[in-house]
């Protein structure tokens, strides 16, 4: 499918033109092979990775084998996985065993798990090929992929500009045909802002949905991994593999993996589609645009447009950029160069800490760490983390009230299309504002998606997020197919 | 609201980081979390008294595992992949100005 | 680790004016001892409190770990049920409330601290607001009892004996990281070391009677903190110093006595405690100052984001009540009832300890005498397990010959050795073959003991060893008796006192 209109971008971000679903099937019985979906990818790779600087690591090797294992497996008329042949890229912050986790940082550079993280081995099982690990804005905290510790990531749909992040290396991988689909994490936006900037179908579930086990935590009450994938039905075959319980995470949440690809096919009739009244403002033009062409197509199919409103939306950011940097302060002081990772010697145990510590982190993850810090520490709690908490309360009420009215809210992803390179870095505060719409469902625990719908500015693609409940997987998955079907 | 951030405050807590800042980095840090917190003066319009903290957003309880053993990773994978390890142990700089 | 919220033991510069008050022979020179304990045991699980890594002591280094153990990126803790049921049975034992809880991190960094983060609990522990009786019906609150993950082991190389101060480098095992301790926290109700070393011996006890923990002091699966302050009574408590290091019982008693001297002693020359831990150096018999407590770490509590909340429920809870072996102190009491002996009695204490005393309540089950089998017991069964190998109906019947005079008390103490040597036997029949049953042995005791006082000289040479001189020992006998005795009955007899 093409998720633009008409641009010679779109083409050529999906040059593959393969999708999770149909590789799978045709690898499965055996119509087309796993090495060769695995070559075309490498290919892709070859030509432009140099220029997109998509991933950290490419396994090209281990991937041949795999593929070369999957099609023998056909051959002998073994089962193979829903996935069987599915070209996956990881994003560098799930622990892979035996392969170089960094997530961007210079303080984990060249260190390998000893184990797998459970998304990783659930889609091993189920026949995925996993092609490499995906550039991030350092330990996910960004939102433009510029924080890598290796350089930033370019967007394949216009290379001068951003892919979004954090997880822009996973979303370039996709756009640019290196892989057919590839998993992020999203812990204020860092799935669904890319995928908007570059065209992509991306999900973030409700928080305990997918297992976090493995996963390089950030903030750990927010945190969730998703796909990012052309199709809307390719995410949904991808959710189906990933979420689902695990013993390994205690926030897990005890159902097995929802079922979607059968929601796709029923429509959105009946279904009301909450729209906020009272929606942070500066999103551009082109993108309220699409907004609106959106509410139009769903009631089309015979949804109902309800207003909802959402007073403590615009404190979401507040809140965030302290409980997330709180939290993230206790998960990364494990980066402390006794056990794994970078150590810089000095001549006693505390300024071999500091040394470290000051020279394996980049800027972004220093300032959060010390506003995090700052924000737990003694005199303070209080005033900033403890009111923190409180605003996160008032953001799932606002929900909890907007949701008594309507079954999903429709809000733009990012409040424009991918911008340019160096547009946002030298202002903390500017580069924050990308999430505002994204980061209030990360506080409440919802699932939340991002579909691509129509473009903006420069031809670039507009993403439109899709908002639903706790669980309500299933009836977003059905407004984002009909969203689809709308292009 | 607790006083605007210094100079000073920003140290502390890049000691209580274990984060060796620089001056200039210092400087910046004061000037960047001040600017954080500023935004975060917002929150003051809002009545939080009778608002309870949330946590955890999905709320679930008592997730326990049966006590069984599972085989421990390799020691010597393990002690490979740290920056010093000597004796079957991690090895680390002399600790100083900590309590035994 | 150290207890988080202020209502921790021994307050400082609180105005508490304390309801517990010390007797007058209790008083220092007029001070008030004032000791709050903090004990950390390790639970007797099988894996870690949130891994399934093993919870074992003793072995190789770092060969119990898992990524959570070790703190690896992207591990996540998953709480071990069997560690709560322990740590309830703990609870409900110091007569504490259960309660629906939640597990905080405190931050700081150490090289055993695996994540830079303690998981324990904070304001919500899992046990809260129970007491202990020590003998002597002295009542000690219990103000908390939570769960909380052990650190690993620093070994601290170069410098001098290991210790940290002016070592090379230090060398870190993970095995012991993130075993599961219970941290009881005492009330400041103990006003005198003795009490103290009662204090951990009940608590030690009671963690055996449970089943909570092995309690080894000595390879640190329990471990003490002391508060100790001083006051004038009726006057608010005084500044509290904390202790730490105190491996033993008999630690936990001079370390108080120590430091209640000191403060005393700077306290009457002018000075003023300042509030500090100190260190128990129990080679020198003295505290050392580890660190003041304006320097003390920020710890950054906060709730920890990778746990749910813990909530036993009622079932549950009355689940493990109702589960709970008898407790040292009623054990005590009903041994002491069964035979006799005072509750509070070393023989009755021991013998509960041990954990024996199921097995003298079955000496009398098959009529034995319970306060011969309590003497038996304490005397021949120390290196015997909870249940002795000698079967209760041998005890008996060697209570029953004793107490009829079929056997004199040296008599009855030889064959118990017999018994204990063999794992049991026919105690008739070892009677016999010593010759104890040809006479009244009663009366032929005394006759020995007559023969002994007469002739003292041959009695020293024989108990040296003189084979010989026994034979004017026994002519004696014979004459006093007029040949009633059986001669093999008064070597053996004399044999047995020789050997005593
Ligand atoms: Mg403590
Ligand atoms: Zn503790």
């Amino acid at each position: 499918m093409s998720p633009t209109q008409g641009t010679g971008r779109a083409d050529r971000a999906h040059s593959a033109g393969r999708t999770v679903v149909d590789i799978a099937a045709a690898v499965a019985n055996g119509s087309l092979s796993a090495v060769a979906v695995l070559e075309e990818n490498l290919a892709a790779i070859a030509a432009r990775e140099s220029e997109v600087h998509a991933f950290n690591l490419v396994t090209a090797d281990r991937a041949r084998e795999r593929a070369t294992q999957i099609d023998a497996d056909v051959q002998a008329g073994k089962k193979v996985g829903r996935l069987a042949g599915v070209t996956i890229a990881l994003k560098d912050n799930m622990c892979t065993r035996g392969v170089e986790t960094t997530c961007s940082s210079k303080i984990l550079a060249g260190w390998k798990p000893p184990y797998d993280a459970t998304v990783v081995r659930r889609l091993a099982d189920e026949g995925a090929v996993f092609v490499g690990k995906t550039n991030l804005d350092e330990f996910a905290m960004g939102s433009s992929t510029e924080n890598s510790a290796f350089g930033p990531t370019r967007n394949p749909l216009d290379t001068s500009r951003v892919p979004g992040g954090s997880s822009g290396g996973s979303a370039a991988a996709v756009a640019a045909g290196f892989a057919t689909a590839s998993l992020g994490s999203d812990t204020g936006g860092s799935i669904r802002q890319p995928a908007a900037l570059c065209g992509l179908v991306g999900v973030k579930p409700t928080y305990g949905m997918v297992s976090r086990q493995g996963l390089v935590a950030f903030g750990s009450s927010l945190d969730q991994i998703g796909p990012f994938t052309t199709t809307v039905a390719d995410a949904a075959l991808m959710m189906e593999v990933i979420a689902g319980h695990d013993p390994l995470d205690s926030t897990s949440l005890p159902q097995p993996a929802p079922m979607l690809t059968g929601e796709l096919s029923k429509g959105v009739q009946g279904m009301r589609i909450g729209r906020i009244t009272d929606m942070p403002e500066g999103s551009s033009p082109d993108v309220l645009a699409q907004l609106e062409a959106a509410f139009d197509a769903l009631r089309a199919a015979g949804a109902t447009v309800v207003d909802v409103q959402m007073p403590s939306m615009l404190y979401g950011l507040t809140a965030y950029y302290l409980v997330a940097p709180a939290e993230a302060s206790s998960n990364l002081a494990r980066f402390d160069g006794v056990r794994y990772g970078l150590r810089v010697d000095a001549k006693d145990l505390n300024s071999m800490y500091g040394a470290t510590r000051a020279a394996g982190f980049g800027d972004e993850v220093k300032r959060r760490i010390m506003l995090g810090t700052y924000a737990l520490s003694a005199g303070y709690y209080d005033a900033y983390y403890g009111k923190a908490l409180k605003v996160r309360r008032l953001i799932a009420d606002d929900f909890a009230q907007a949701y008594t009215k309507c079954d999903a809210i429709l809000t733009p992803t990012s409040p424009t299309v991918a911008f340019k390179f160096g547009d946002k870095t030298s202002n903390p505060l500017a580069m924050y504002l990308c999430d505002v719409f994204t980061i209030p469902t990360n506080l409440a625990g919802h699932a939340a998606m991002s579909v691509p719908f129509g473009t903006g500015e420069a031809g670039l693609p507009v993403g439109v997020q899709i908002l639903a409940p706790a669980l309500g997987e299933a009836p977003m998955f059905r407004v984002a197919a009909e969203l689809e079907r709308a292009q | 609201m607790p006083e605007p951030i210094s100079r000073e405050t920003v140290q502390k807590v890049a000691r209580l980081a274990r984060l060796d800042l620089n001056d200039a980095e210092v400087e910046r840090m004061t000037q960047q979390l001040a600017g954080m917190l500023e935004h975060f003066r917002d929150v003051d319009a809002l009545d939080l008294s009778n608002v309870e903290p949330l946590t955890q957003p999905i709320p679930l309880s008592n997730v326990l595992r049966d006590d069984v053993v599972a085989p421990s990773l390799d020691r010597d994978e393990v002690l490979g992949s740290a920056p010093a390890a000597q004796d079957g142990r991690f090895r680390v700089p002399p600790i100083v100005g900590f309590e035994e | 680790m150290t207890t988080p919220v202020n209502t921790s033991s021994g307050a400082s510069a609180s105005v508490n004016l304390s309801s517990i008050v010390a007797t007058a022979e209790q008083l220092i020179d007029g001070w008030e001892l004032v000791v709050g304990l903090e004990v950390h045991v390790e639970l007797a699980t099988k894996t870690k409190l949130f891994s399934a890594s093993a919870n074992r002591f003793g072995d190789e280094p770092n060969t119990h770990i898992d990524p959570v153990t070790l703190g690896l990126p992207g591990a996540l803790p998953v709480l071990n049920r069997h560690a709560v049921e322990l740590a309830m049975r703990l609870g409900l034992a110091l007569n504490c409330r259960v309660q629906p809880c939640t597990f905080h991190r405190k931050n700081y960094f150490y090289p055993d601290l695996p994540k830079a983060y303690q998981i324990s609990q904070y304001d919500q522990p899992l046990n809260i607001d129970g007491w202990l009786m020590l003998p002597g019906d002295v009542r000690i609150g219990v103000e908390r009892a939570h769960l909380e993950e052990d650190t690993g082991k620093s070994t601290h190389a170069g410098g001098a004996e290991g210790r940290i101060q002016g070592s090379d480098y230090s060398l870190i095992d993970f095995n012991r990281a993130g075993v599961p301790l219970v941290e009881i926290v005492s009330r400041p109700d103990i006003r005198t070391s003795d009490q103290a070393k009662q204090y951990v011996s009940e608590l030690r006890g009671i963690l055996l009677a449970v089943g909570a923990s092995d309690a080894k002091m000595e390879e640190g699966s329990m471990r003490c903190d002391v508060n100790v302050s001083v006051h004038k009574p009726g006057t608010p408590f005084g500044t509290r110093c904390e202790i730490k290091n105190v491996n033993s019982i008999r630690s936990v008693g001079r370390a108080i006595d120590y430091e209640a001297r000191r403060q005393i002693d700077l306290i009457n020359s002018g000075g003023v405690v300042k509030q500090q831990t100190l260190h128990w150096d129990d080679v020198a018999g003295r505290t050392n100052v580890l660190r003041t407590k304006e320097d003390a770490d920020d710890y950054r509590y906060f709730l920890e984001p990778d746990l749910v909340p813990l909530a036993p429920d009622a079932a549950w809870i009355e689940r493990v009540r109702a589960a709970l072996p008898p407790l040292p102190a009623a054990r005590r009491a009903a041994l002491a009832t069964l035979t006799g002996a005072g509750k509070e009695s070393e023989s009755v204490a021991v013998i509960v300890e041990r954990g024996q005393d199921e097995y003298i309540s079955a000496v009398a089950k098959v009529g034995g005498d319970a306060a011969r089998a309590l003497i038996y017991v304490q005397q021949a069964f120390a290196e015997e397990p909870a249940t002795p190998r000698v079967p209760a109906g041998d005890i008996a019947a060697l209570s029953l010959m004793e107490k009829n005079a079929k056997l004199t008390s040296t008599q009855a103490k030889t064959l118990l050795a017999e018994l204990v040597t063999n794992g049991g036997g026919d105690v008739l029949a070892m009677a016999k073959a010593k010759g104890f049953e040809a006479m009244a042995t009663g009366a032929l005791e005394s006759i020995v003991d007559q023969a002994i006082a007469a002739d003292p000289q041959a009695w020293a040479k024989y108990k040296a060893g003189e084979q010989k001189a026994i034979g004017a020992l026994v002519g004696a006998v014979m004459k006093l008796s007029a040949g009633k005795a059986d001669g093999k009955a008064v070597t053996a007899l004399l044999q047995a006192k020789a050997s005593s």
